[in-house]
């Protein structure tokens, strides 16, 4: 039964549903994990890198992060084909509001435009639906540095760290333990439940070791390595947005300490 | 025939513009409104006929109206609403020009300054600390020179602007009875004299 309302993208099933673009979303869940986590002084995006052969020349600056313009990058999971027309769109829009107002574009405007795009492959016939989930990462003068994620359905919503792509529950349930809480802390909070505080934020450093330690529990691989991640960090220097992936040594560093912390916890 | 002038001062700006509504040899009204409110903290002071001055204003104000409700009641900076004004003028330019010569003063929040904006049909463009549109510019922009100074209060623009109309009518040979002046400040726009009041028909 449900088979007949497979094949048509922009058709309802009779219990309401849009099969091709659940199929979409749940494409995106097989896909590279990509975390994002609001710090106090910027942002943080860490993304899994899949090796799929030792002969592949490998890429020269980037596989996953996209700077879309100054103060706008996007981390991409599912199908990077379909993820270069969107981030051509973003661009493009990013470009178009500086030449009509000689401004920054607010984040929310850009990544609203996107999954606008995306909405309408879901509504309009004979097309497929974008098969990527984004994490946006941005800073504006209106409300600071801000994350966002989006689906392939045209949904987005802002967060304070999330988790797309493979294994993304378990992601989440990590970020929700551990943003905001310092170590000492923890343990309160075990006691004093239902007393929901404002989480402390962490700063950029603190951030990027939670996101390594969220990657390493969602890529389930033995150990893990600079070549299996990238780490993006967007920060504010002198009132200029500066964006940097780290290289390899500071990656490892990064790696390092995480493992130092782990294992000094008594849990690895 | 029209004339508008601006100072910018310690946390605003200062608008004003003459009330006569004429062309050719006739004047059809002496109470108009040259000065219209775009934003919450925002206003433009146009010269130039009639229709085009209603027709742009409204054009500009009712868009940027339209943003603030697309967009989750976010507001354009005075900067970006001069840019886009200019891009509109440009825009027109090629097709069928206003013929409007234009002065933006605006409010911005985040940084707690007014900034006034000179801009004339052509599209050109410029942020400045005083400016004046018409005849009248090659009267008051001499004395707006002189006046003006970095930090002056709210009192001190508006005496600028005084001293400007006292001039042009005893020098200017076209007869402009009435002004009216606004100040757009941290409370919003707000009209602080008129020569006839804009509402009386």
């Amino acid at each position: 039964m449900a088979r007949r309302y497979d094949s048509s993208t922009t058709t309802f099933s009779p219990e309401g549903r849009l099969h091709q673009v659940e199929y979409a979303i749940e494409a995106i869940n097989n896909a590279g994990t990509c975390v994002g986590i609001l710090a106090k002084d910027g942002v943080v995006m860490a993304s899994e890198k899949r090796v799929t052969s030792g002969l592949l020349a490998p890429s020269k600056s980037s596989e996953k992060t996209y700077k879309l313009c100054q103060h706008a990058a996007c981390n991409v999971a599912g199908l990077t084909a379909d993820a270069n027309i969107l981030i051509d769109q973003a661009r493009l829009r990013a470009g178009r509001y500086e030449y009509q107002y000689s401004e920054d574009i607010p984040i929310e405007q850009l990544v609203e435009h996107v999954c606008n795009y995306k909405q309408a492959y879901t509504q309009y016939g004979g097309l497929r639906p974008f098969g990527v989930a984004f994490l946006f990462a941005g800073y504006d003068q209106h409300h600071g540095f801000q994350l966002y994620q989006s689906d392939p359905s045209g949904n987005y919503s802002g967060w304070k760290a999330t988790v797309i792509g493979a294994n993304n529950q378990s992601g989440k349930s990590l970020l929700k333990n551990e943003y905001g809480a310092t170590p000492e802390e923890k343990d309160d909070e075990m006691k004093v439940e239902g007393a929901e505080e404002e989480t402390s934020m962490p700063d950029v450093n603190k951030a990027l070791q939670l996101a390594v330690k969220v990657l390493n529990k969602t890529m389930d691989a033995t150990a893990s390595s600079p070549e299996k991640m990238e780490l993006f960090v967007m920060s504010l220097k002198d009132g200029d947005v500066v964006h940097k992936i780290l290289n390899t040594e500071e990656t490892k560093k990064v790696i390092d300490e995480v493992e130092a912390e782990s294992s000094a916890a008594g849990d690895s | 025939m029209d004339t508008v002038f601006g100072v910018e001062y310690e946390g605003g700006v200062i608008l004003a513009a003459d009330q006569s509504n004429a062309r050719s040899i006739l004047t059809y009204q002496s109470n108009l409104d040259k000065i219209t409110t775009l934003s919450p903290s925002s206003a433009l002071g146009v010269s130039g006929p009639n229709s085009d001055l209603v027709n742009f204003s409204e054009y500009i104000s009712k868009n940027l109206a339209l943003y603030q409700l697309s967009n989750d009641g976010i507001q354009l900076s005075t900067h970006a609403q001069a840019n886009y004004c200019r891009g509109e003028l440009a825009k027109a330019l090629r097709r069928g020009p206003y013929q409007v010569n234009c002065l933006l003063g605006g409010y911005d929040k985040s940084t707690g300054k007014g900034s006034l904006y000179w801009m004339d049909y052509l599209a050109a463009l410029a942020k400045v600390n005083y400016g004046c549109q018409g005849y009248a510019s090659n009267f008051c922009l001499s004395i707006m020179d002189r006046d003006w100074k970095e930090g002056l209060d709210q009192e001190q623009a508006v005496a600028i602007v005084e001293k400007c109309i006292k001039e042009l009518q005893v020098r200017f040979l076209i007869s402009q009875p009435n002004f009216v002046i606004k100040a757009i400040d941290k409370e919003g726009v707000r009209t602080l004299k008129f020569g006839a009041d804009p509402s009386d028909n």
